[in-house]
């Protein structure tokens, strides 16, 4: 390319400008125009939610996520027990999902290998990220909130379903990275199993396994479907449990979406403000859980 | 383990005893929680397919081929919505393909390095908006434009995808030997040719399996499809007529549906879950065969 002009005159052997190049060339420009194309909706989308959703959420800061939901007509803020509601679900269901998707990822690499036990869970927990979120929902109603009653817990548990199948494959691909030879040094000291997978094993694949599970619950935190079974809608704060109907963002941006009242849909709006702040977030610290730990590994 | 200690030493030198029971127990523990996935899909299958039977025995194959849907008459055809699910995420799938096709082979074959990682967190970032901020923004923002119609949930499921079927395409051609793409540069290929050459014959099926596992996502989307779709059952061609998807059907009448409706909502939902199993397990074994084929082991 870079040769001296003359040289480059006399042995130019480059194709004339024929239509393989210019059709070569046009493909080029058309994939760069996809990238375009999938930034437009990103940015029409962020654009609504930080305008709509900025104008409500800061212009009663911070009492639009504190306060109890207003009725519908009613203008002014309150996404308070939205707010709470998401909270107490998602972080219900990630104490739920994380331990036992990372003790099911455990079994898989440690113990399981390629057994056919193994393979047969590796496939169904594929088959259960395939599962629709609002089947899930129907499906924790069936045997759970028809027996018992409308709430945080229900959600909760439809959430962790939901989780479950995603922590078990990010943790397992973070487990099997781990060196052999690190176990291989454990045992040599004379640790059983169990205690070369706690104290070595879990410790060097740590960071991957909390930066996959941040981002399966930044996933839950922003499911509707499940939670329109499963949690009722209350208007009021409920730290509860067990008891009494909850709410939730997401649930709540679903409801006012629907509402013809310009007043609930700036709620809308201000909620999924919140929402999205809260997944990105999530994601973002995900991200530097992973960075983070590649440098020091380094 | 400790076989190998000698006798002797074995009353004061045997440290298994209770540590036994822990190792035994924690891997127990293991194994229980493997098994979950187990319960919970089975579980899923059985105690949803009770609650459906009495609407499924009443309506027998009607369920599957009547275009009524009423409670008042106790009858429950769920024609239109299977097709409506079909429909819009046929829709979803013919706008999301040649988008996602073009970023994943932008990506990998024509972005500089420096330019890799953002163009790939700009597609996760599009992953990471939950689906009802797409639905408020279709329901408020793109209806009013385009009506609620297939086209518009088609094209709110398609932005919905975008980022899972870019992710596997990327993930799919960047398995292409690198010697196969540079061959193609010595026998004159321009980028284009040496994209038809080598990369796709390379990964064709697993192309083919991102499509099909993006198809599975957009059928059983339930919130984007509710607010957007305009809640009609009926089966139209066209795609700015307003229409319902089984997932959409589902949230839309739960609240309100007494108790034989609820049971014909989840055989609605039951369906959903056969159909996107299929759509799955095709994928997941197309995806299979080609990463068998590319690697000559199984994946």
């Amino acid at each position: 390319m870079s040769l001296g002009g003359e040289l480059t005159r006399a042995f130019d052997l480059r194709p004339k400008r024929s239509w393989r190049g210019v059709k070569s060339n046009l493909m080029t420009v058309l994939m760069a125009a996809a990238v375009g194309l999938i930034a437009i909706p990103l940015v029409l989308v962020m654009v609504s939610v930080f305008s709509k959703g900025g104008a409500i959420l800061f212009h009663d800061f911070p009492s639009f996520l504190t306060a109890d939901i207003p009725p519908v007509r009613k203008a002014g803020p309150g996404m308070g027990p939205a707010v709470i509601g998401t909270l107490i679900i998602t972080g219900t269901a990630t104490l739920i999902a994380v331990p036992l998707g990372v003790l099911g990822a455990i079994f898989l690499n440690e113990y399981g290998g390629a057994s056919k036990f193994a393979r047969l869970v590796r496939f169904m927990a594929m088959v259960m990220t395939g599962v629709p979120s609002i089947v899930m929902g129907l499906f924790i109603y069936v045997v759970w909130t028809m027996h018992f009653h409308l709430q945080a817990f229900g959600g909760a548990l439809a959430l962790a379903c939901l989780m479950l199948p995603i922590v078990i494959n990010a943790s397992e691909q973070m487990l099997r990275l781990v060196p052999n030879s690190l176990r291989e040094a454990s045992f040599a000291l004379g640790a059983t199993k169990a205690r070369t997978v706690l104290t070595v094993v879990l410790p060097a694949a740590g960071s991957g396994i909390v930066s996959g599970s941040l981002l399966a619950v930044a996933r839950a935190a922003g499911e509707t479907a499940p939670l329109l079974f499963t949690i009722g809608a209350a208007r009021t704060i409920n730290t509860a449990l067990f008891t009494d109907e909850n709410t939730a963002l997401s649930a709540r941006i679903f409801e006012n979406a629907k509402e013809a009242v310009v007043n609930a849909q700036d709620r809308g709006w201000g909620a999924a403000l919140a929402l999205v702040l809260l997944a990105f977030s999530l994601t973002v610290i995900a991200r530097v859980v992973t960075a983070y730990a590649t440098k020091v590994r380094k | 383990m400790s076989d190998a200690t000698p006798a002797t030493d074995r009353p004061r030198l045997d440290l298994r005893g209770q540590r036994a029971h822990g190792d035994q127990a924690f891997r127990y523990l293991a194994i229980g929680a493997a098994a979950l996935v187990l319960l919970v899909l089975g579980l899923i299958a059985i105690t949803m397919t009770q609650r459906a039977i009495p609407v499924l025995r009443t309506m027998g194959l009607d369920f599957f081929t009547s275009t009524t849907w009423s409670e008042h008459d106790e009858r429950f055809g769920a024609l239109p919505f299977i097709w409506g699910t079909i429909y819009t995420a046929t829709i979803a799938v013919v706008l999301s393909v040649p988008v996602s096709l073009g970023v994943a082979l932008f990506i990998t074959q024509v972005a500089p390095s420096w330019l890799k990682k953002p163009l790939i967190y700009l597609v996760d970032l599009l992953a990471v908006v939950p689906s009802v901020v797409f639905g408020l923004w279709g329901v408020l923002m793109l209806a009013p434009h385009l009506g609620r119609s297939f086209l518009s949930a088609g094209i709110i499921l398609a932005i919905m995808i975008t980022p899972i079927i870019t992710s596997l395409a990327r993930e799919v051609i960047e398995t292409t030997a690198q010697a196969d793409k540079e061959a193609a540069f010595a026998l004159g290929a321009t980028r284009w040719e040496m994209i038809r050459a080598a990369v796709f014959p390379h990964a064709r099926s697993g192309l083919v399996g991102a499509v099909m596992l993006g198809l599975g996502r957009a059928m059983g989307e339930t919130i984007a499809a509710a607010l957007v779709i305009g809640s009609s059952a009926q089966i139209a061609l066209s795609p700015l007529s307003s229409g319902d998807s089984m997932p959409a059907v589902i949230a839309n009448q739960w609240a309100e549906a007494g108790a034989t409706q609820k049971s014909a909502l989840i055989a609605l939902a039951v369906t959903l879950f056969v159909m996107t199993i299929i759509v799955n397990l095709i994928a997941s074994a197309i995806v299979r065969r080609s990463m068998i084929r590319s690697r000559g082991v199984g994946g």
